[in-house]
């Protein structure tokens, strides 16, 4: 069939075209967009795990019968870079952020300029029932729920029961952390505490301060030239001794000023392993190193495990809370899809399931009935019950100048001193967070 | 940074034999002299081609550079949280005022000066050395020898620092072991737990990894020597010292002085492996983290462009004293003088 004019004229500037369609996928590609994507798809920005997420992400989305469709995409590994990268995101409007995986004690930055998506009300009661408290305080700020609690994080004292025998303590009851440096000290062993210049600084100060019976922010509420530190007091001195006993002393070892949770783990898997204050990974690590035959077996027998160690044998302590919650940006296109979604990812099964197989204990107590739960995780009801009392780190929106201060003025415990740390700490925080010195 | 190996290509007269000889009209016992209004035709011609081949560049250069600098200056004057964008203040100079009374920025700059300073002389000698050797190699081994002496360059700079890092880390390092012999260092030294030796692998892994870089530049300069001045020194009866002090070192002091300016700047902005290695902690903080924590960290966009800013006038100083008071020539290792 002979072509007519209109076709040839198509065909010749056929080339044209296609040069014009690459370059504009190139741009494209280039600045990072891509073709729309159909309007049911969420994308899910997740904090790294061992496929957990990926795999509800998937479950849901094959349950929601097409309703929506999941895409997970990968936050940086630790907490404080994901919320830059949340913070700048959400700062400059994306709205990609339909759901994200975030830390509670960034939670209050991002609810005080509206960066996050109101939760709807039925939304709120369907997921909060059953939830441990410390998570529900790690969700809410101003007395809102703002994000939805996915699972909880504690610490718990590990132990090596030949070492507690040795030194005589009775570890069916509460210890303090006089009975364990002391115990340490007695066998020449070390503890297993986080001394670096890091966020884990700021988890152990915290959780040493609220089992003293303190609080290092006083107000959480107010602002940043209102803001009273509660770390010069008797709960702050109590922490200081602690941890400046430990340095001097040199039960942490030498490699303590450098020490976060993985080398604490590391130090206490090893000869001279006594106590350690850490997260529940600690358990499928230690087995995993087991079974490749990194570790011996008799190390995973010797484990024990109790209650984080009282600061005064008449006061419950309040471990550390931790654990990852759930928002929607409020840019998101598709907020009420979001919540749809987001109810189905923390889900009384799905969080068992991702404790079993990801290590990371649900917020739902109900979870904990799980029968898997027991199996995997021997120690699944001292989880638990640390949970119920444990204390969430300080929830304002200038935990990061307050987290970086300490981190700053707590480190190396050696260098802590009881009497002037605590005031000399607050009144470095305080004057940053008035915009008087840089941090 | 390519810029200050020699591109005898590009000029008019690529087919002399080196630039300290060729340049410009005539010479003058080894001496040059500027005669601009005496160019040919054709060199004029060839100027033109190269102001027009590279003067997209230089303006899509100057738009990607000048923009972020300008904003930055902008921003400065603002009190401005990311995560507090309706309590945007206009300060002035608030934003310096602090930085400058703060001990933290003095620190901070001690510690950059202190790293540059030091990574810069060590790497000067012994990337001369490095650069002799490449350059009195045999000619059947020095293609070998010049590709291993580039590999630690080659090496992405986080990637280098997780090794040094890991290589030291009392957990998890060998160094400790296998150096256990040497006086100070046993098992329980942590490296990383006070400023003076986390800043000594700090500098060490520096060192490694941009020595090459100045080698190679040293090395550009030496090739640029022409052989007679050395033999005619040799004739004369000078030593190998002497050679190299009268003869040598002189005639390569552009590529030396260009080396020097742009390790040091390189030096100054150090950013990964301080933030791999210590983030910081113990007194090892340097002016790029500094600057990193307040705009990245604390999102305080103000603060933190004041720092940048403050940082920039630095590199900029750098760059004066250098080209003005060491009469760096940055042409003369370009053939272009």
């Amino acid at each position: 069939m002979p072509m007519d004019r209109r076709t040839r004229r198509d065909a010749k500037n056929r080339p044209k075209a296609a040069v014009l369609a690459g370059l504009m996928m190139g741009t494209l590609a280039m600045s990072g967009c891509g073709p729309a994507q159909a309007d049911n798809t969420l994308t899910w920005y997740i904090n790294p795990d061992a496929g957990g997420q990926a795999a509800i992400a998937q479950k849901c989305s094959d349950e929601s019968g097409g309703s929506y469709r999941i895409e997970t995409s990968l936050l940086p590994s630790d907490a404080a870079s994901q919320r830059e990268q949340l913070a700048r995101r959400l700062a400059a409007g994306d709205s990609s952020l339909d759901i994200m995986s975030l830390d509670p004690p960034f939670i209050p930055e991002l609810a005080e300029p509206g960066f996050l998506a109101p939760v709807p009300e039925d939304v709120q009661q369907s997921t909060t029932e059953n939830v441990v408290e410390g998570a529900l305080a790690g969700a809410t700020w101003k007395d809102e729920l703002v994000t939805v609690p996915f699972w909880a994080n504690t610490q718990i004292l590990w132990y090596r029961k030949s070492v507690a025998e040795a030194a005589g303590l009775d570890m069916s009851k509460p210890v303090t952390w006089e009975q364990i440096m002391e115990a340490a000290k007695s066998q020449e062993k070390t503890l297993g505490v986080q001394g670096a210049s890091a966020e884990s600084m700021t988890v152990w100060v915290n959780a040493l301060i609220e089992s003293a019976g303190g609080s290092i922010i006083v107000d959480p509420e107010a602002t940043a030239d209102t803001i009273e530190l509660g770390l010069d007091s008797d709960a702050g001195t109590a922490a200081a001794e602690v941890i400046s006993t430990i340095g001097k002393e040199g039960l942490g070892g030498p490699g303590l000023p450098t020490q976060d949770e993985n080398a604490s783990l590391i130090g206490f898997q090893g000869d001279s392993g006594s106590f350690m204050v850490n997260y529940p990974f600690v358990w499928p690590a230690t087995s995993g190193a087991v079974e490749a035959g990194t570790v011996d077996k008799k190390v995973l027998d010797d484990i024990g495990w109790g209650i984080f160690p009282r600061m005064t044998e008449d006061q419950e302590s309040a471990p550390p809370l931790g654990g990852i919650n759930l928002g929607v940006g409020a840019e998101s296109s598709n907020p009420e899809l979001a919540y749809e979604a987001i109810q189905c990812i923390v889900s009384v099964e799905n969080q068992a399931e991702y404790f079993v197989t990801n290590g990371n204990p649900p917020s739902n107590t109900e979870a904990y009935e799980d029968p898997r739960i027991e199996e995997s995780f021997p120690m699944a009801e001292t989880i638990r019950d640390s949970l119920q009392v444990a204390a969430p780190r300080p929830q304002t929106p200038f935990y990061n100048e307050v987290s970086t201060g300490i981190q700053q003025t707590w480190a190396p415990p050696a260098a802590v001193d009881p009497e002037s740390t605590p005031g000399s700490s607050s009144d470095f925080i305080t004057s940053v967070l008035r915009g008087e010195q840089l941090l | 940074m390519t810029s200050a190996i020699p591109a005898k290509t590009t000029t008019a007269s690529s087919s002399d034999p080196g630039p300290r000889l060729d340049a410009g009209n005539g010479k003058t016992n080894g001496r040059t002299r500027r005669a601009p209004q005496q160019y040919s035709d054709r060199v004029r011609a060839e100027r033109r081609l190269g102001w027009m081949l590279a003067g997209p560049a230089f303006v899509i250069m100057l738009l990607v550079t000048l923009y972020p600098i300008l904003q930055a200056i902008y921003e400065s004057l603002f009190r401005f949280r990311l995560t507090a964008p309706d309590e945007r203040e206009f300060i002035g100079l608030g934003n310096y005022g602090v930085i400058l009374s703060d001990p933290v920025w003095w620190s901070d700059l001690g510690t950059t000066v202190l790293i540059t300073v030091i990574t810069v002389a060590v790497e000067l000698v012994l990337g001369f050395a490095l650069a002799l050797v490449m350059h009195k190699a045999l000619k059947s081994v020095r293609g070998l020898l010049r590709t291993a002496i580039l590999v630690p360059y080659g090496i992405i700079t986080v990637v280098s620092a997780f090794a040094w890092f890991y290589a030291f880390d009392i957990s998890s390092g060998y160094v400790n072991n296998w150096f256990g012999w040497l006086p100070g260092i046993d098992e329980n030294l942590n490296w990383f737990a006070q400023g003076p030796t986390a800043l000594f692998v700090i500098m060490a892994s520096e060192i490694w990894k941009t020595t090459p870089f100045i080698s190679l530049l040293l090395l550009a300069g030496l090739a640029q020597v022409p052989d007679e001045l050395s033999e005619a020194a040799k004739v004369d009866g000078a030593t190998w010292w002497e050679q190299m002090r009268k003869v040598i070192i002189p005639n390569m002091k552009a590529a030396i002085m260009v080396a020097v300016l742009f390790r040091a700047l390189d030096a100054f902005r150090i950013f990964d492996n301080v933030f791999i290695m210590t983030n910081g902690a113990y007194n090892t903080e340097v002016l790029s983290l500094l600057a990193y924590r307040q705009s990245i960290s604390r999102l305080e966009i103000g603060l933190g462009s004041a720092v940048s800013v403050l940082l920039f006038l630095c590199v900029l100083l750098i760059c004066f004293v250098a080209i003005k008071l060491f009469k760096v020539d940055l042409a003369g290792t370009q053939g272009e003088k």
